[in-house]
């Protein structure tokens, strides 16, 4: 017996308790199942791109720190990299090794962010997700340590970065080091095996291989499809040439698969870490730049980072005076969301949620 | 009437302090009723009143107890606090939240039916107190001994199913409606299983009252029947829509489901209803399977205190799971009731049937069932543990390979902006 059934449109969002922001999707259900998916952005619309024009090259800074907020580490350093090749000047070593380590800090930082929403999303009520921040939170206060701040962090300078680390900064790096790997096996224990979050995540969201090379997706979720495309290894920038450390691919291109590289990718953070430390050699932290910078006319720059979202860019052009003529940002968020109508039409209402969780967006990188 | 408050010790207690006389001397000790003869009835209406009163408001603050008990435990499981700034442990938190609600404006939806509306959390508490009715809460003390206890507790529990649609449907709202049709769809599967793991403790006690169950648990049921109190457990999880089957107001996905649209004091009734329908799914629990009021020690004076600590620990297992499992999805849902639990119900009905009817002829008088004793009590735990141990494992394996295989796409995406059907 076939029964008929009409349509139904729900927006979902923009607010919406797992949208992840000011997200807003119109979709259409038949039933539970989900026929038609309209993404619409733009609620968070600030203008980053414009205000960039309006300021020095320094200032700018300030601005990367809000796009994504989960992680203003990655967005300096793509910022810095662009400002740096636009001036040709280079980076003492010592201020490459604390950028990296930095931004691998920011980069567990955010995947634990990832993860927890995903499995708060998946309806497992805040436990994961209280796991996560607090491990989330000793970064944090190292960053506190570091630069004063602990979100907004504007930690890295084009040649270098802000200030040398204090004193106590190396022993309470020293200590989280020792301590965090334990409260990650503890989270992986506790949820990698979890038959619940196995059966609602293995198989759910498929995305396939070519479509996300043809969507020019990338960060996780592109690995997660299968492709081993990692910036900090196609193009090591800063010293990811002299570190040793793996790439994690899966296989299926499903939530779990993704759930499972960011997984991953927080312990290949820590192996970054813990040999910054090791290798971290004496020096200058910065290259003595004036105040404010003066690129010559008309050169333009990319600047490019595997940020914890994917590939982040900063396309800058000069016009001669002390305000880029343009600042474009390639944001990782935005164009992996460009796949959303493959990986959700089709599947239901929970798996929309959950998928959506797993593409981990973040809405200051999306609407900039 | 006279059986009625011969057996009922707390009905009996008050009616005597009103209405003793000679007349009642049978079952009133002490003849120094304080009303005048001729005035029985209103004993009797004092007596009655009394009890609902109490159990009415011990079901609403054991409610608001359990919101303070839950939010601490939670918090506990998340390594936080927990409200902690409001009264001794932040015991008053319940308090400031309900003095919240109430002074909250009371909003109703333009397009929402205002009488369906309005009704709803009437409709919620109401079921829920009725099955209080039943519940024997010590010994002797009880506000009815129903000969149908059982069955009218699962009767009067699926009324919030409707309750819940009419939420759904008045609201004029499609998250109210997502929650409402999930919640149709996956309580009257539920209903099934539920059903079918009563009917083992019935079997065994011979009765359907509360108060022979427990009676008859020389042997706390849970270890006679591990099955069916797995199935309950689950069940009526599902019935209250907790993790992992709170897909009617999953937050994450549909807002708050059915109760989207409500606030103010109409919310805070749905969320009393919903939490003293833990502590009464506790209370059914304790009552069928741990032996109710009946403990090692002084039963019949401490059955209260055993009652309750009986109840908190079910209580507690609630608000564990709630903290640590994720949600299922609906279809998974549906399976797991069709695919699991109801096969399980029925190996579990089927083994205790056939063990009843040996054990039962064995201490059978001319032509009736005999009384199962201790020492049978003990032999049948045994083999339903070892039916429980076998079939878990078995049907467990078989819907994990079920559920494992990648689910069917209903629709396929070929280009932008078309959808077509697969077949």
């Amino acid at each position: 017996m076939a029964f008929k059934t009409e349509p139904m449109t729900i927006n979902i969002g923009p607010q919406h308790p797992s949208t992840h922001g000011v997200f807003r999707l119109r979709v259409t259900f038949d039933g539970e199942v989900i026929v038609d998916v309209d993404p619409i952005f733009g609620y968070l619309h600030r203008g980053s791109e414009k205000l960039a024009e309006e300021r020095n090259y320094v200032q700018v800074l300030t601005l990367t720190d809000r796009l994504d907020y989960t992680a203003s580490m990655t967005n300096n350093q793509a910022y810095c990299l662009a400002v740096e090749k636009l001036m040709g000047v280079s980076v003492p070593e010592r201020g490459k090794y604390l950028r990296v380590m930095a931004a691998e800090l920011q980069r567990i930082a955010s995947h634990l962010i990832a993860i927890g929403f995903f499995l708060q999303d998946l309806g497992a009520l805040a436990t994961p997700l209280m796991y996560c921040f607090r491990l989330r939170e000793s970064i944090l206060d190292l960053f506190e340590m570091l630069c004063g701040a602990r979100i907004t962090v504007s930690y890295m300078r084009p040649g270098g970065v802000f200030a040398e680390p204090p004193e106590d900064f190396w022993p309470a790096l020293r200590r989280f080091m020792e301590e965090s790997p334990g409260l990650i096996e503890e989270l992986e224990n506790l949820i990698m095996e979890n038959e619940i979050v196995v059966v609602r995540t293995k198989g759910t969201g498929i995305l396939g291989i070519e479509s996300a090379i043809a969507n020019s997706v990338s960060g996780p979720v592109l690995r997660g499809s299968g492709f081993a495309w990692d910036w900090r290894k196609a193009d090591p920038y800063d010293i990811y040439d002299q570190i040793d450390f793996d790439v994690p691919v899966g296989n299926n291109g499903d939530n779990y698969d993704r759930f499972q590289v960011r997984m991953e990718e927080i312990k290949q953070s820590f192996k970054i870490v813990s040999q910054c430390i090791r290798q971290i050699p004496d020096g200058p932290i910065r290259t003595e730049l004036p105040l404010v910078l003066r690129p010559p006319a008309w050169q333009e720059s990319y600047g490019r980072v595997e940020s914890p979202k994917g590939e982040l860019g900063f396309y800058l052009v000069s016009d001669g005076s002390v305000a880029p003529y343009r600042c474009k940002v390639r944001s990782p968020s935005l164009l992996n969301l460009h796949v959303l109508k493959e990986l959700l039409v089709g599947w239901k209402l929970a798996d929309m949620i959950v998928t959506l969780g797993s593409i981990d967006i973040n809405m200051g990188e999306v609407d900039r | 009437m006279d059986s009625f408050l011969e057996n009922n010790g707390m009905y009996r207690g008050i009616y005597c302090y009103f209405s003793g006389n000679e007349g009642n001397a049978a079952w009133c000790k002490g003849l120094d009723g304080i009303l005048p003869l001729g005035w029985e009835w209103l004993g009797y209406f004092i007596a009655g009143f009394t009890i609902m009163l109490v159990l009415v408001n011990g079901a609403l603050l054991g409610a608001a107890l359990f919101v303070w008990g839950e939010r601490r435990i939670l918090g506990r499981i998340h390594k936080r606090r927990g409200p902690n700034r409001w009264g001794p442990f932040g015991l008053l938190q319940p308090i400031a939240d309900l003095l919240k609600l109430l002074i909250k404006e009371d909003l109703v939806p333009t397009i929402a039916d205002r009488v369906v509306f309005t009704l709803v959390p009437v409709v919620m508490l109401m079921s829920l107190l009725l099955s209080l009715a039943v519940i024997p809460f010590a010994h002797n003390t009880y506000l009815a001994d129903l000969n149908v206890a059982v069955l009218y507790f699962v009767a009067v529990g699926s009324l919030s199913t409707i309750a819940i649609f009419m939420a759904g449907w008045s609201s004029g709202n499609k998250y109210a409606i997502f929650g409402a049709m999930r919640s149709v769809a996956m309580l009257i599967s539920y209903e099934v299983p539920l059903v079918m793991s009563l009917v083992g403790v019935v079997l065994i006690a011979g009765s359907m009252s509360m108060v022979d169950v427990v009676n008859a648990q020389h042997v706390p049921f849970i270890l006679v029947q591990p099955l069916g109190a797995l199935i309950f457990l689950l069940g009526i999880s599902a019935e209250l829509n907790r993790t992992p089957f709170d897909i009617m107001e999953a937050e994450s996905e549909i807002i708050a489901g059915y109760h989207t649209e409500y606030s103010g004091i109409k919310f805070g009734l749905i969320q009393a209803a919903e939490m003293a329908g833990v502590l009464a799914a506790s209370a059914v629990l304790a009552t069928l399977f741990l032996g109710g009021w009946s403990g090692p020690v002084f039963s019949s004076e401490l059955g209260a205190v055993w009652f309750l600590l009986k109840l908190t620990f079910f209580a507690f297992v609630f608000i564990w799971i709630r903290g640590t499992f994720p949600r299922l999805r609906i279809d998974q849902i549906m399976a797991f009731a069709w695919k699991f639990l109801l096969p399980l119900a029925f190996i579990n009905l089927m083994s205790t049937a056939v063990e009843v009817y040996f054990f039962g002829f064995y201490n059978a008088s001319a032509d009736q069932l005999g009384v199962i004793t201790r020492n049978e009590l003990w032999v049948m735990a045994a083999i339903n543990s070892g039916i429980a141990v076998v079939a878990i494992t078995l049907f467990g394996r078989v819907t994990r390979n079920r559920m494992e295989t990648e689910p069917v796409r209903l629709h396929k995406f070929q280009s932008a902006g078309t959808v077509i059907g697969v077949n």
